[in-house]
């Protein structure tokens, strides 16, 4: 199993959460994040005084995927997410030690 | 309010007095005073005058709860939002009491000269019959003649504290609030609106306070901030408006409520007061798309705080000017008045470095005082204006500015004493802990959001 930790735009959001469930994906978690890369940050205004934010508001998705699918997980999120601009984000791959249901105790791939 | 003369109880006896020996006299001489008699018996107020002026009045208080205290609550940080709304409200309250117990006395009272007045303290002899003279042949009760007045007492002290929030302590602002209404704005309200007032005799121009209000509120919060010293940490660090959908509301309400303000200040539902209440529409409306269009001629983006900014600085300066000018000259003075006030904002004060939190001196003080002045221009028929054929500008310009210059001076004396009084007794100041943690939770225990 492998945990797929993506950080992308937060307008990308809806099409990334639905291309995801047309293949099959039946759940994330999803949590509003601040950081910086590339893009650093933007500039605000208030009656002429300027203030610098060195953070941007991203998007951090969670995914738990079988072996199989995890490859064709991040290559989704990265086409849909894609604008070709600098703060598009990252995508990152974890071993998954384990998974288990709450519910019904569960566990391994038929927990996900 | 230019003219204030009283005709209530005090003219009945005379008449009554004066009709007395002529009972015995010739009839001529008695039909003489007869006639004299009638033309001095009391006037009745109109009921539309009144309840206009009653609609005007509570439409100033909408303009300090909720309208200033969301205005600048919106513009502080969040920790620091309910001190700032209470100061408000508490600085207002405090002013209607002391306006009620002395102020009346010392801006209107009876008796007086052409630096302050006194009598009718605790309003003593006011009765529901009594009446104040509005320009023309009308009157209106005196209680609300009171009551509109000891609103603009209210707003102006509540102004002023646009500067010190965030800072200073709670106690520090009530007792300023006091010796500052005392020292300072009885005597200028007196000097400007009464018909012994200094100014008022020069035949200076201000129509709903531009001096009294604006010019006054904003020099001595500019005082105030020097005294009181900055913020911890202005100006390098960010201290973001914490919510301007409050300001934006704060802003409606503000210009809503200003129509009392404006058109009230004709004392009576006339073409004075009708003049007042269409300025009250354009000279915002172009103050506040100036402001935006500064903001992009600077390369900016047009920003809501910046439209909310222009909306007060056109209101502050169309404020001596509303009976005292055409809607087109309104216009130019609310434009003219936002881009002067967004360069004193963005440009002059950082360039300065004094901590005017939330602005009170950039742009009530300043747009006051390109109202003030310009009023003398905007007067002119030339240029649409209510001004006669024999309207000597030059002339006019002069006694504006010496108007502005000695409100200026009196002012900021009168502050620099009221603050150190404030300093002596509670020593203005919160301790650098309490400032962090914000004003809310150390100066009245609770928090705005939870």
């Amino acid at each position: 199993m492998k945990f797929i930790i993506a950080i992308i735009k937060p307008f990308k959001l809806d099409e990334v959460r639905q291309a995801l469930s047309n293949m099959g994906i039946a759940g994330m978690t999803v949590i509003e994040v601040k950081g910086f890369g590339r893009q650093k940050g933007q500039t605000e205004i208030y009656r002429g005084a300027e203030y610098s934010t060195n953070m941007l508001p991203k998007v951090k998705l969670e995914i738990a995927a079988s072996d199989e699918i995890a490859a064709q997980v991040v290559e989704t999120i990265q086409q849909t997410a894609n604008t070709g601009a600098i703060g598009d984000g990252k995508i990152f791959v974890l071993d998954l030690a384990s998974a288990t249901r709450i519910r019904t105790g569960e566990s391994g791939e038929t927990a996900l | 309010m230019k003219s204030i003369l009283f005709k209530g109880a005090a003219l009945v006896t005379g008449a009554v007095l004066l009709a007395a020996p002529a009972l015995a006299a010739p009839v001529a001489e008695a039909a003489a005073v007869v006639t004299e008699v009638v033309e001095a018996a009391p006037a009745v107020p109109n009921p539309g005058n009144n309840g206009f002026m009653m609609t005007a009045t509570v439409l100033v208080l909408l303009m300090i709860i909720p309208g200033l205290a969301l205005f600048y609550g919106g513009l502080t940080r969040s920790k620091n939002m309910l001190s700032t709304m209470t100061q408000i409200g508490a600085a207002a309250s405090l002013a209607m009491l002391v306006w009620v117990m002395y102020g009346y006395g010392l801006a209107f009272g009876p008796e007086g000269n052409e630096f302050i007045s006194w009598g009718k303290f605790f309003l003593a002899g006011v009765t529901p019959d009594s009446t104040a003279a509005t320009f023309t042949d009308e009157v209106i009760s005196e209680y609300i003649f009171i009551s509109f007045q000891m609103t603009f007492a209210a707003i102006t002290a509540a102004l002023v504290l646009g500067s010190v929030v965030e800072r200073m302590k709670f106690s520090a602002t009530m007792v300023f609030t006091l010796v500052w209404l005392t020292i300072v704005y009885f005597p200028i309200a007196h000097m400007v609106w009464e018909a012994r007032g200094v100014f008022f005799v020069m035949g200076a121009l201000d129509f709903a306070g531009g001096t009294v209000v604006h010019i006054n509120a904003g020099v001595s919060a500019l005082v105030a901030a020097y005294i009181l010293g900055k913020r911890k940490g202005y100006p390098t660090e960010p201290m973001m408006p914490h919510s301007l959908t409050l300001t934006m509301v704060g802003t409606g309400l503000l210009w809503v409520g200003w129509f009392g303000f404006n058109a009230g200040s004709a004392l009576e539902a006339n073409g004075s007061a009708a003049l007042a209440m269409i300025n009250t529409f354009v000279a915002t409306a172009a103050g506040g798309l100036f402001w935006m269009l500064t903001e992009r001629a600077m390369g900016h983006k047009g920003s809501a705080l910046g439209f909310c900014s222009g909306v007060i600085a056109g209101l502050v300066a169309v404020t001596p000017a509303a009976g005292n000018s055409g809607p087109f000259g309104a216009i130019l003075l609310g434009a003219v008045a936002s881009v002067i006030c967004y360069f004193f904002v963005a440009k002059v004060k950082p360039a300065l470095g004094y901590d005017d939190a939330l602005d009170a001196f950039g742009i009530h003080g300043v747009g006051g005082i390109v109202g003030a002045i310009g009023t003398g221009i905007v007067f002119s028929p030339a240029l649409g204006g209510p001004g006669g054929d024999d309207f000597a500008m030059g002339a006019q310009l002069v006694t504006q500015i010496s108007a502005v210059a000695a409100t200026i001076v009196i002012s900021a004396v009168g502050t620099a004493i009221a603050m150190y009084i404030a300093k002596a007794i509670t020593g203005l100041r919160v301790d650098e802990e309490s400032e962090v943690n914000g004003l809310d939770i150390s100066e009245h225990g609770e928090r705005a959001y939870n």
